[in-house]
C-alpha cells in the first residue's frame, strides 16, 4: 500500500475503533454502572433494565460489536486492496 | 447408578478423549509446538479459544460469586467479556499481523531490548504460574468431591494429564483438545441450566427464564429481593458495593483479561489477520453462552439454597448437604440449638456458611437432577480446568525455551535442540507446580 493510502486506512480504522469502544463504553460503564439506578425503574418481563444490562444486556452488544467489526474490516480490507 | 460411577464414566471418555487427539497431533517441529503450524481455521480457533480462556474460576467459580454478591458480581460478567473486547479489537489482529510466536517476541523486537523481553518473560511465567495454581485447586476439588479420591492426588491426576498432551501435542495438540473441551464444557454447563430453568420458569432457555416467574406467576428476580430482604441481605439486584468501586474493579478485570498471555497467543496460530478478527469474534460468541447462562443459573441456585434450607430442620435437609458439609465447604452451626438451620446476614445469629465455589457442583444436586446431570457437571469443570492449564503450560515452555534459550542464551540453538527444551521445560513446570501444591497443602494443613 502507498503511504497516502496506508494514512487513509489507518485513519478509518481509528474511526471504527473510536465508535465502536464507545457503544462498548456505554453499555457497560454507563448503563450497566453509572446509571443503573435510573435504568432499573424500567421494567420489562421480571428484570429491572439496569441490571439486565449488567448480567446480560452488555455481553450481547460486546458479541455484536465484535462482528461489525470483523465486517466493516474486511470491507476496508478490500477497498483498499490488502489482503493482509 | 451412583454419581461416583457415573463420574468414573465420564471422566474416563473424556480423559480418553483428549490423550486420543494428543497422539493424533503430535508436534514435529517448533512451528507446529508453539503456534500449532499456523494454519488452525478460525472457527477451530475460536472454540479453542473460549475453552483456553474459560477456566475453572468461569465454569466453577464464577455463578456462585453471582449466587452470593447479586448485581455486584455482575463485575465479572461485564469486566471479563469486556476485557475480551479491548482484546480482539486491540491487541489480536496487530499481533498477528506482526507475526511471532509469543508476547515477549513482540516485546522485545518492538521496542529492540532484551530487558524489556526479559521483563515480559518473567510477567509471563509469573501469571502463568499463579493461574495455573488456581485451575488445579478446580480439578482437585472436583476429583475429592466427585471422586472421594484425595485431593492433592487429583492435582497430580490432573497435571500428568495435562503434562501429556502438552508435551506431546505442543499448541498443534492442545488446540485441538481444546475444541474438544469448549464442547464437554459447554454441554455440561448448559443441560443442568436448561432443567432448571424448566424447572422453575417452564422456559427451557436459562437467559429467558431469568426474566420468568414462577408457577404463581411472581417474576423470580422479584421473590429473590424478597427473601433477601426477609433475612437481611442486600436486594439481589441492587447489591451493597458503591458506584466506584464496581466501576474500578470491572475495570481492572477488563484491562487484566486483555492481557492474558494464553489468550493473545491463540491468535498467532491462524493464517492471517482477517482469520485472527474473525476467530476473536466466534471466541466471544462461544464465551457468551456460558457468559449470559451464568447468571441465570446464580439466581437459580440462590433461590433454590434459601428455599431448600432456610428455617429447615437439621436433619430433614436433603443428601447433598451432608455431602457437602463432610468437604468442609458447607457448615453448620447451631447457635441457637433449635435444630433448625437459621440463614440470615446477621453474623451473630447466621448459622450456615456455604463456600460459594460449590454453588455450580451443587446446584444440579440442589434442584434433585439426575445423577448423570451432576456428573456430567463435573466433567465439564475438569474440562474448563485443564484446557486452560494446558494453554498456560504452552506459555511457560515457550517462554523458557523460546524467549529465554533462544533468543537470549543461545541463539545457535537447532530446532530439535528447541523442541526439546520446549518440552523439557514443560516437565520441569509441572514438577515445580505440583511442589507448590504440597508446600501450601502441608502449609495450610491445621486448618
Amino acid at each position: 500500500m502507498e503511504s497516502e493510502n496506508r494514512k487513509k486506512y489507518w485513519k478509518k480504522n481509528l474511526k471504527y475503533l473510536a465508535i465502536l469502544l464507545s457503544i462498548w463504553f456505554l453499555v457497560s460503564f454507563g448503563f450497566g454502572i453509572l446509571l443503573v439506578d435510573e435504568l432499573n425503574s424500567i421494567r420489562f418481563a421480571g428484570f429491572k433494565l439496569g441490571f439486565w444490562f449488567a448480567q446480560q444486556g452488555a455481553i450481547y452488544v460486546f458479541v455484536i460489536l465484535i462482528f461489525v467489526y470483523i465486517r466493516l474490516m474486511n470491507k476496508l480490507d478490500k477497498k483498499f486492496g490488502c489482503n493482509n | 447408578m451412583s454419581i461416583q460411577v457415573w463420574t468414573w464414566i465420564l471422566v474416563g471418555i473424556t480423559f480418553t478423549l483428549y490423550i486420543g487427539i494428543a497422539i493424533r497431533s503430535r508436534a514435529g517441529s517448533t512451528k507446529e509446538f508453539y503456534v500449532a503450524g499456523g494454519g488452525v481455521s478460525p472457527l477451530a480457533n475460536g472454540l479453542a479459544t473460549a475453552a483456553d480462556w474459560m477456566s475453572a474460576a468461569s465454569f466453577i467459580s464464577m455463578a456462585g460469586l453471582i449466587s452470593f454478591n447479586g448485581y455486584d458480581g455482575s463485575v465479572y460478567l461485564m469486566g471479563w467479556t469486556g476485557g475480551y473486547v479491548l482484546l480482539a479489537l486491540l491487541l489480536a489482529p496487530y499481533l498477528r499481523k506482526f507475526g511471532k510466536f509469543t508476547v515477549p517476541d513482540f516485546i522485545g523486537d518492538r521496542y529492540y531490548s532484551n530487558v524489556a523481553r526479559s521483563v515480559a518473560v518473567f510477567c509471563a511465567l509469573l501469571v502463568s504460574f499463579t493461574y495455573v495454581a488456581g485451575q488445579m485447586r478446580g480439578v482437585g476439588l472436583v476429583f475429592s468431591r466427585f471422586l472421594e479420591v484425595d485431593i492433592n492426588t487429583g492435582v497430580i491426576i490432573g497435571m500428568i494429564i495435562v503434562l501429556f498432551y502438552a508435551v506431546l501435542g505442543g499448541m498443534k495438540g492442545i488446540t485441538y483438545t481444546q475444541v474438544a473441551q469448549y464442547c464437554v464444557l459447554i454441554f455440561a454447563f448448559m443441560v443442568p441450566a436448561i432443567f432448571i430453568s424448566i424447572q422453575m420458569t417452564g422456559n427451557p432457555i436459562p437467559q429467558l427464564g431469568f426474566g420468568g416467574a414462577d408457577e404463581n406467576g411472581v417474576y423470580l428476580l422479584d421473590k429473590l429481593d424478597g427473601l433477601h430482604r426477609e433475612l437481611g441481605f442486600a436486594e439481589y439486584t441492587s447489591g451493597s458495593k458503591t458506584t466506584l468501586d464496581v466501576f474500578l474493579i470491572t475495570a481492572a478485570l477488563m484491562f487484566g483479561t486483555a492481557g492474558l498471555p494464553h489468550v493473545i497467543v491463540r491468535f498467532f496460530t491462524v493464517k492471517k489477520v482477517s482469520d485472527a478478527r474473525k476467530s476473536a469474534g466466534w471466541a466471544l460468541l462461544l464465551i457468551a453462552i456460558l457468559y449470559t447462562t451464568a447468571p441465570a443459573i446464580s439466581l437459580f441456585s440462590r433461590t433454590n439454597l434459601i428455599e431448600t434450607v432456610s428455617n429447615e430442620k437439621y436433619e430433614k435437609l436433603p443428601e447433598w448437604f451432608s455431602n457437602w458439609e463432610k468437604t468442609g465447604l458447607i457448615k453448620f452451626d447451631d447457635k441457637n440449638k433449635d435444630g433448625r438451620v437459621q440463614y440470615v446476614a446477621d453474623v451473630s445469629k447466621n448459622e450456615l456458611i456455604v463456600d460459594k465455589d460449590i454453588m455450580v457442583l451443587a446446584n444440579p444436586e440442589i434442584a434433585g437432577l439426575p445423577n448423570w446431570v451432576i456428573a456430567l457437571v463435573a466433567a465439564g469443570a475438569l474440562a474448563a480446568a485443564l484446557s486452560t492449564a494446558a494453554g498456560l503450560l504452552l506459555v511457560i515452555s515457550a517462554s523458557v525455551s523460546h524467549d529465554f534459550i533462544k533468543k537470549m542464551v543461545n541463539p545457535n540453538i537447532t530446532e530439535k535442540g528447541e523442541l526439546v527444551a520446549a518440552r523439557l521445560s514443560a516437565v520441569v513446570a509441572v514438577v515445580l507446580l505440583v511442589i507448590l501444591v504440597f508446600i501450601h497443602q502441608i502449609l495450610s494443613l491445621p486448618q
